[in-house]
C-alpha cells in the first residue's frame, strides 16, 4: 500500500470540514477523488501533506505514520503535491521554479530530469529563462507539476489539474499523466469532471460535505449512474 | 568645489555601514516578514566585540580577523535569538513581532553596559588605512575609501549569492510563499535561520567596520535603527537594491543637510521619507504588499458594553481610586495621578490600535504635542489653567490631524513605520527649535492653579478627567461610528463595499486618538511642571504599546488595567534595580511569547472555559458551517 488515510477529521477554526476520510492508493496506482465544489477534495490533501493546523487521524505513507510530521518531512519522503491554485514563484523563472522543487533520487520512485521534464512539456522548454508570473495559466499548471515532479516522488496528489484549461491543453494534461503513470509514480486526482478521470484512473472516490460517500472502480462507477446524479452532476 | 566633493565622498562613506545593516534587514524582513527592531542592537554588539577583539589581537591581520570574527560572533547570537524567540512568533501580528524585537533591544543595552561600562570606547584605527589622500587641498580619510569600495562588492556579492545558488533560489522562492516552499520539501525552519544569520552578520559587520570611525557607545542602537527604517521604507523593504540605493540618498541628504539647511538637518531625511511613503509607499524598489495578515483570534471573543454588574464595579473601583488621599501621602498621590494619566494615554492607543487596528508606533508625538501646548498658551499667552487644558490638547489634534491624514493611507508594518517618522520629525523639531521651545532645555514652571495645585486635588483632577476620557471612547467603540471603524479593521475591502468610507472613518480614529493623547500630554506638563523633547520619544510610544499589550490587544478594558499595571511596575522596577531595561525588556519578550493576550485577555479566557464546560455547543452552528471547504 503505498497511501492509507484513516479517520481524516479536519477543521478550520470552529468549522468541522473533514469526517473520517479514508483512502488508499495502491502502488503504482491513480486514483480519482471525485467532488463538487466545496466538497473537501482540496481540504483533504492539504490535510495530508500537513498544511491543515487542526487535524486527526492517521496518514500511512509507505506504511510509515507520518500524520505527526511537519510538511517539510512527508514531502521529502516522496510524498508530491501540486495545489490547485498553482502557487507558481511568480519572480522565479522556469528553471529556478524547478530548482527549488528539486530533491535527491529516491531507489523506489523514478528519477526525473529537467530534461525528462521538459520533454514531458515541450512548452516549458522554450521558456527557461521566463519569469513564472509571464506565463499563461495552461503553462503554469504544466510548471507546477513539473516542479512537483523535481521531487522525484513516488505519489504525488494532483488538485484539480484541468481546471480552468483550454482543451488543448487538457489534452496534453493527459498525456503528461499518463506518462507518470507508466512511469510508476502514483497518483491521487482530485476532479470534478468526471471525463478527465475516467481518461486517467483505475478507481474512484467521492467525497460530499467532508465525507467518502462512495468508492469503487472507475467500470462501477460508471454502472451507477444514479450515483454520479446524486453526487457529481451539478 | 572640492569641498563639496569630499562631502559627498564622506556621505557615501557613511552609507556602507547604513547599507549593510539595512540590507541585512530587509533580507530578514523578505523571506520571515519580521522588521527586525533589534537589528541596532546586533550592529551595536557587532561594534562592541570588534573593539574588544581588535584590542585582544595584534597586527593588521589581528585587526581584520577580528571585524570579521566580530561579525560571526553576533551572527551566532542572532541564530540563538531566532531559535528562542523568532520561531515561536513567526505567525504572530506584525505588531507583537516589533514589541518582542524591541524588548531585546532594551535588553541589550543593559546589557552591553554591563560587559563594557558606560564609557565611550575609542578603537583602533584600520592597519593600511590610517592615511588621508589629499584631493585639491581636502583631505579624504583613505579608510573612507575603503568603505566606499566596500559596499558595491557587499552588494555584487549579495546579488551573486540571490542569484546563483540554490540557497539564494530557495531564499527567493519562500519571499514569496514560504508555505509552497515547505510543501516542496524544503525544511523552511533552518532557510529562516540561516537568512536570519546573514542578516544579523551584515548588521554586525556594519557596527564593526564604524569602529574607526567612530566611539562605540551604548546609544549607538537606536541612533541607527531609526536611520536604517528610514532607509529600508524609502528603498522598499525586503529590496536590497533599494537598500543600497536609500542608504546613498539618506547619507548624502544628511551630508548635505547639515551644510545647506544646517537647522532642519534631522527633519529632512524624514520629510523625504514621508513624500517617498505618500507617492509610493512601497518604496522606491519595493513591491506592493498583500494586504496585511489578520490577527488570528482576534474576533474570538465579540466585544459587548458592560454588564449592569460590571459598571457598578467600574464605579466602585472609582470610588476606591477617589478615596486614596484619604490614606496616603503626596508622593503616592503624585504616583496615582501619572498613572489616570497614563491610562489616558494607553487608552487613547488603544482606540486607535485595537478599535481601529492601526498600530502606531510614533503615538507620543500627540502626547507631547499636548504638553508643549499647554506649555505655549501657559508661559506665552498666558491664559488661565482651564482654558489651557480645553485648548491645549488642540495641539495634538491638530497635529493627528496633519499626520493622520498621510498615516491612514498605509496599514501595517508601514503605517507602524510612518508614524513612528512622523513621530521622530516632531521630535526633531522640539529638540532643534531652541528658541521657541527651549530644545533639550525644555520649558519650565509650569504649575497648576490653586484650585489644583494640592497633590490631592491635582489627583481627582487627573482621576475624574482618565475617567471621562475612557467612558468617551467607549462609548465611541459602541457608537455606529465604532462599529464602522471596527469594520475598516476586519476588512477594508469589505467594509468600504458596503459603503463605509474607510480612509475618513480611519482618519477621525486617528485625531479623536491623537487629541485624547494631547489631554494626557496636557495634565502631564502640568504634573510635571515641564515639558522636554522626551514627551514625544520613541521610548514614551513604545510604553505606551507595552501597556495595551499588557492589559490585552484584543480587550475593550484592556488598556486602563495594563496602564495601571505596567507604571506601577516600571515606577517600583526602576526603584529597586539600575537594570531596569533588562527586566523591563524580559518582560516585553515574555509577555509576547507567553501571554500574547495580555491580563484582560488571559482572565475572559479563563471565564470562557468555565462558561463552555457547561453547555455544549450549539448544533445550529455546526451544521451550517460543514459546507464550507
Amino acid at each position: 500500500m503505498k497511501l492509507s488515510v484513516q479517520d481524516l477529521n479536519s477543521h478550520y477554526g470552529p468549522a468541522h470540514i473533514l469526517f473520517d476520510v479514508a483512502i488508499e492508493v495502491g502502488d503504482g496506482e491513480v486514483v480519482a477523488l471525485l467532488g463538487r465544489n466545496g466538497a473537501g477534495k482540496s481540504t483533504t490533501f492539504r490535510s495530508i501533506v500537513g498544511l491543515v493546523a487542526q487535524r486527526t487521524g492517521r496518514i500511512l505513507f509507505e506504511g510509515k505514520d507520518v500524520s505527526d510530521q511537519p510538511t517539510h518531512a512527508i514531502v521529502s519522503r516522496g510524498l508530491g503535491y501540486v495545489p490547485e491554485e498553482r502557487r507558481i514563484f511568480t519572480d522565479l523563472t522556469v528553471d529556478e521554479n524547478l530548482e527549488v522543487g528539486r530533491q535527491p533520487v529516491r531507489p523506489n520512485a523514478p528519477h526525473w530530469t529537467r530534461e525528462k521534464l521538459f520533454a514531458l512539456f515541450p512548452n516549458l522548454a522554450e521558456m527557461r529563462n521566463r519569469p513564472g508570473g509571464r506565463m499563461s495559466g495552461g503553462e503554469q499548471q504544466m510548471l507546477t507539476i513539473a516542479r512537483t515532479l523535481m521531487g522525484n516522488p513516488s505519489l504525488v496528489l494532483l488538485d484539480e489539474p484541468s481546471e480552468g484549461l483550454s482543451p488543448k491543453i487538457v489534452e496534453q494534461m493527459v498525456a503528461a499523466i499518463l506518462t507518470m503513470k507508466q512511469a510508476g509514480v502514483s497518483i491521487v486526482l482530485s476532479e470534478q469532471n468526471l471525463h478527465f478521470a475516467r481518461l486517467i484512473c483505475d478507481r474512484a472516490y467521492i467525497i460530499e460535505r467532508g465525507r467518502i460517500c462512495y468508492s469503487g472502480t472507475m467500470a462501477e462507477l460508471d454502472a451507477r449512474p444514479d450515483i454520479r446524479d446524486t453526487h457529481l452532476a451539478l | 568645489m572640492a569641498f563639496y566633493f569630499v562631502q559627498f565622498l564622506t556621505g557615501l562613506a557613511s552609507a556602507a555601514s547604513l547599507f549593510l545593516v539595512a540590507s541585512g534587514l530587509s533580507i530578514i524582513f523578505g523571506v520571515t516578514r519580521i522588521v527586525n527592531f533589534a537589528h541596532g542592537a546586533f550592529y551595536m554588539l557587532g561594534a562592541y566585540v570588534a573593539f574588544t577583539l581588535t584590542e585582544r589581537f595584534s597586527g593588521a591581520l589581528g585587526f581584520w580577523a577580528g571585524i570579521v570574527v566580530a561579525s560571526l560572533v553576533v551572527a551566532v547570537v542572532g541564530v540563538l535569538v531566532e531559535m528562542v524567540l523568532l520561531r515561536r512568533i513567526y505567525h504572530a501580528p506584525e505588531l507583537f513581532q516589533l514589541l518582542a524585537t524591541f524588548g531585546l533591544t532594551l535588553m541589550v543595552q543593559d546589557l552591553v553596559v554591563m560587559i563594557w561600562g558606560p564609557n565611550d570606547l575609542l578603537g583602533r584605527r584600520a592597519p593600511g588605512f590610517r592615511g588621508a589622500v589629499e584631493f585639491f587641498g581636502q583631505n579624504i580619510p583613505t579608510y573612507d575609501l575603503f568603505l566606499i569600495a566596500l559596499s558595491p562588492i557587499v552588494l555584487g556579492l549579495l546579488w551573486l549569492l540571490f542569484q546563483r545558488t540554490r540557497w539564494g533560489v530557495l531564499v527567493r522562492a519562500a519571499t514569496q510563499d514560504r508555505d509552497m516552499v515547505a510543501a516542496l520539501g524544503v525544511n523552511q525552519k533552518w532557510l529562516f535561520t540561516s537568512v536570519f544569520a546573514l542578516g544579523v552578520f551584515l548588521a554586525a559587520l556594519g557596527g564593526a567596520l564604524q569602529i574607526p570611525r567612530d566611539a562605540v557607545h551604548h546609544a549607538l542602537d537606536l541612533r541607527i535603527i531609526v536611520d536604517v527604517f528610514v532607509v529600508v521604507v524609502i528603498g522598499g523593504l525586503g529590496s536590497i537594491i533599494g537598500a543600497f540605493v536609500a542608504a546613498v540618498l539618506v547619507s548624502e541628504l544628511n551630508a548635505f543637510g547639515i551644510l545647506i539647511f544646517p537647522k532642519i538637518s534631522i527633519i529632512l531625511v524624514f520629510l523625504v521619507m514621508a513624500v517617498v511613503l505618500i507617492v509610493r509607499p512601497w518604496g522606491l524598489f519595493g513591491k506592493q504588499e498583500a494586504p496585511a495578515r489578520r490577527t488570528p483570534g482576534l474576533t474570538v471573543n465579540p466585544w459587548r458594553p458592560l454588564s449592569q454588574g460590571e459598571r457598578i464595579a467600574a464605579w466602585a473601583g472609582l470610588a476606591v481610586a477617589a478615596m486614596l488621599p484619604l490614606v496616603s501621602g503626596d508622593y503616592a498621590l503624585t504616583v496615582g495621578s501619572e498613572i489616570a494619566i497614563f491610562v489616558i494615554f494607553a487608552a487613547s492607543l488603544h482606540f486607535l490600535m485595537s478599535v481601529g487596528g492601526l498600530a502606531s508606533f510614533g503615538h507620543a508625538a500627540y502626547f507631547g504635542l499636548g504638553a508643549y501646548g499647554i506649555a505655549f498658551l501657559a508661559k506665552m499667552a498666558g491664559l488661565p489653567m482651564i482654558a489651557c487644558l480645553l485648548l491645549g490638547p488642540l495641539l495634538g489634534c491638530l497635529g493627528a490631524a496633519i499626520f493622520g491624514f498621510f498615516a491612514v493611507q498605509l496599514s501595517g508594518v508601514y503605517f507602524a513605520m510612518l508614524t513612528l517618522a512622523f513621530a521622530q520629525i516632531v521630535w526633531s523639531i522640539a529638540f532643534q527649535w531652541v528658541a521657541v521651545t527651549g530644545g533639550d532645555n525644555g520649558i519650565l514652571g509650569l504649575w497648576p492653579e490653586k484650585w489644583a495645585a494640592g497633590p490631592a486635588s491635582f489627583y481627582w483632577l487627573s482621576i475624574g478627567i482618565a475617567a471621562l476620557a475612557v467612558a468617551a471612547l467607549r462609548i465611541i467603540t459602541f457608537s455606529p461610528f465604532g462599529y464602522a471603524l471596527r469594520a475598516t479593521r476586519d476588512s477594508l475591502l469589505r467594509s468600504e463595499a458596503i459603503g463605509i468610507d474607510a480612509k475618513r472613518i480611519q482618519w477621525t480614529a486617528f485625531v479623536i486618538a491623537g487629541t485624547v493623547a494631547g489631554v494626557a500630554g496636557a495634565l502631564f506638563a502640568y504634573l510635571k511642571g515641564s515639558v522636554f523633547p522626551d514627551s514625544l520619544g520613541i521610548s514614551l510610544s513604545v510604553d505606551a504599546l507595552v501597556m495595551v499589550l499588557l492589559g490585552g490587544v484584543e480587550t475593550v478594558s484592556g488598556a486602563v488595567i495594563g496602564a495601571i499595571v505596567y507604571k506601577m511596575l516600571s515606577i517600583w522596577l526602576v526603584s529597586q534595580t539600575d537594570l531596569s531595561k533588562l527586566v523591563l525588556g524580559g518582560v516585553i519578550v515574555l509577555m509576547v511569547v507567553a501571554f500574547p493576550k495580555g491580563i484582560v485577555g488571559m482572565l475572559e479566557t479563563l471565564r470562557n472555559l468555565r462558561r463552555r464546560s457547561e453547555p455544549a455547543k450549539p448544533a445550529l452552528l455546526k451544521s451550517r458551517i460543514e459546507g464550507a471547504e
